[in-house]
């Protein structure tokens, strides 16, 4: 039996970081079947997280940011084109060309692409713009070069601080546009979010919070400003769109397997589910797509955003692809991410929003270095680091062992008040930029909201 | 030469920003800023950067061939 998993024909679906690390781990793993890669992106798997950062700063080229390899993958490539969908009973993926892929095991990765602008005829306006390809980065990139008088960022998530930041650090006006009350309130809360407003205010952005933008304008097909929620309007010849992802899985809507807006859902070892909760054995999920179950988090189903995420779940679900039942492993690991920006080096472990309070355990926010550490009824859930990183390591045990909240207070740096407050993280609905880490319930068959945005 | 360095492992020891400093750069007190693509004439410093990072958070990927996949 376990031989036999070690060959048969394996199709990896999504081929950037969650599919390249699978497919180098099936290889490690003794797998000697064929094996596919397809990916509708016609690069090679190429890293993200330098596409809002050295990228949009000039220093990197967008087509230079491939991955590197940990090995050969031995792997045929379909690239440029998209998978459309899946017959599990006849256990072949299906591309948009026609052609029938077969399978013996299929990984989904397709990740997710970035949410548009909700009103199509503006979203074509020259000058609008949204951040998620190595493409999508190079033309940015290229606008930004050619010295826009200022810049529209719509949405202070992540994405969104890191262009603002990007767009300061080259000396660009910037509008940042939050319908929240804060930059990163939706991953951080209340208090990391006030920092963030600061931060962005001292270096110059024009933050706008509590508004949203009601309307881009244009004339002759080229941008030239937005209209606000409060009545104002600002010129702006550049806008990125940064109002968070959507999963990639409108594809498999026919395929019964349980996929849906918060992704596709899964057990702890990365099999998926179909649509009445019922486990697959051949169909695994990895990555951006993946909705899974997490200990942790009181086995909510989680969907995360994140680098380590992909790696880590794909290195998972190719183990278990290739292995028996009682040799599989479970997803443990704990979710963890990191932005930099405006000069600061921000790193998560744990979910900060599975919280009610929240506790600066180290430094300060004046100081702009710190660790807040995060609870849920009593036990801590999360800890966020600012230019602090080597304690994380530190909060991510304490996490991992359901330990005490507040913690017990550090040996050094300790902060003037170690008084937890609320940790203040308000419903995703109510942002602009949607979370990068979901708490979606525990229903594995639940296809979930549809996220409508209403201006 | 290809890099790619795994942020949540990093903790900004800055060895490669002194080992390389071309590729790894500090920005601010512990953010890393690094070039995806190195040049081939840093690929010896880039691989000891590699070799002396405390968290072993660098990879590296020599020129392939190519073809090779």
């Amino acid at each position: 039996m376990s031989a036999d998993l070690k060959n048969g024909r394996i199709v990896v679906v999504g081929a950037s970081l969650a599919g390249l690390r699978a497919a180098e781990k099936l290889r490690d793993e003794g797998f000697t079947g064929s094996l596919t890669m397809v990916g509708e992106e016609s690069q090679l798997p190429y890293d993200r997280p330098p596409l809002s950062k050295q990228v949009l700063l000039g220093r990197v080229r967008a087509e230079d940011t491939g991955l590197p390899r940990r090995r050969e993958v031995g792997a045929q490539w379909k690239l440029g084109i998209r998978a459309t969908g899946v017959d599990p009973i006849g256990k072949h993926l299906v591309l948009a060309d026609g052609e029938q892929l077969p399978y013996d095991r299929l990984l989904i990765a397709t990740g997710t692409r970035a949410r548009p602008w909700p009103n199509p005829g503006e979203g074509a306006l020259d000058g609008v713009f949204t951040l998620r390809t190595s493409d999508d980065a190079a033309r940015l990139a290229e606008r930004f070069d050619a010295g826009p008088r200022r810049v529209l960022v719509i949405g202070a998530g992540f994405t969104g601080s890191e262009i603002a930041s990007a767009c300061r650090e080259r000396g660009l006006e910037v509008t940042v546009a939050e319908r929240g009350p804060a930059p990163l309130v939706g991953a951080l809360g209340g208090a990391l979010g006030a920092l963030a407003a600061r931060l962005q205010l001292a270096h110059g952005v024009d933050l706008r919070c509590g508004v949203t933008v009601t309307a881009l304008n244009g004339r002759n097909g080229r941008l030239t400003g937005a209209e606000l929620s409060d009545g104002s309007r600002i010129e702006a010849d550049v806008a990125v769109v940064a109002l968070g992802a959507m999963r990639n899985t409108e594809w498999l809507a026919a395929s019964g397997l349980a996929a849906g807006p918060r992704g596709l859902a899964c057990d702890a070892g990365c099999r998926a589910f179909d649509m009445y909760g019922i486990v697959t054995d051949d169909v695994f999920v990895a990555g951006d797509v993946a909705r899974f179950p997490h200990p942790l988090f009181e086995y909510q189903m989680l969907s995360l955003e994140h680098w380590g995420n992909a790696v880590e779940q794909a290195e998972v679900a190719a183990h278990n692809m290739v292995n028996p039942g009682p040799l599989r492993r479970p997803h443990l690991a704990v979710p963890a991410f990191w932005s930099s920006q405006f000069g600061l080096n921000i790193k998560s472990v744990g979910v900060p929003t599975f919280s009610d309070q929240v506790v600066i355990a180290q430094g300060s926010l004046e100081e702009r270095r710190l660790v807040a550490v995060y609870g849920y009824r009593g036990r801590i859930t999360a800890a966020v680091s600012v230019n602090r990183a080597k304690w994380l390591e530190h909060y991510q045990r304490l996490i991992e062992t359901a330990a005490p909240f507040p913690p017990e207070p550090a040996a050094v740096d300790q902060p003037a008040s170690s008084t937890p407050v609320p940790s203040d993280v308000p419903d995703p609905k109510l942002l602009s930029h949607g979370p990068t880490v979901a708490l979606t319930g525990h229903q594995p068959d639940r296809r979930l909201t549809l996220m409508r945005w209403s201006g | 030469m290809k890099i790619v360095v795994d942020l949540n492992r990093c903790q900004g020891y800055a060895q490669c920003a002194f080992l390389a400093p071309q590729v790894f750069e500090m920005h601010g007190e512990e953010a890393l800023r690094y070039t995806p693509l190195a040049p081939e004439d840093q690929s010896e410093r880039v691989r000891r950067a590699a070799a002396a990072c405390p968290v072993q958070a660098i990879l590296v990927e020599e020129e392939a061939g190519p073809g090779v996949r």
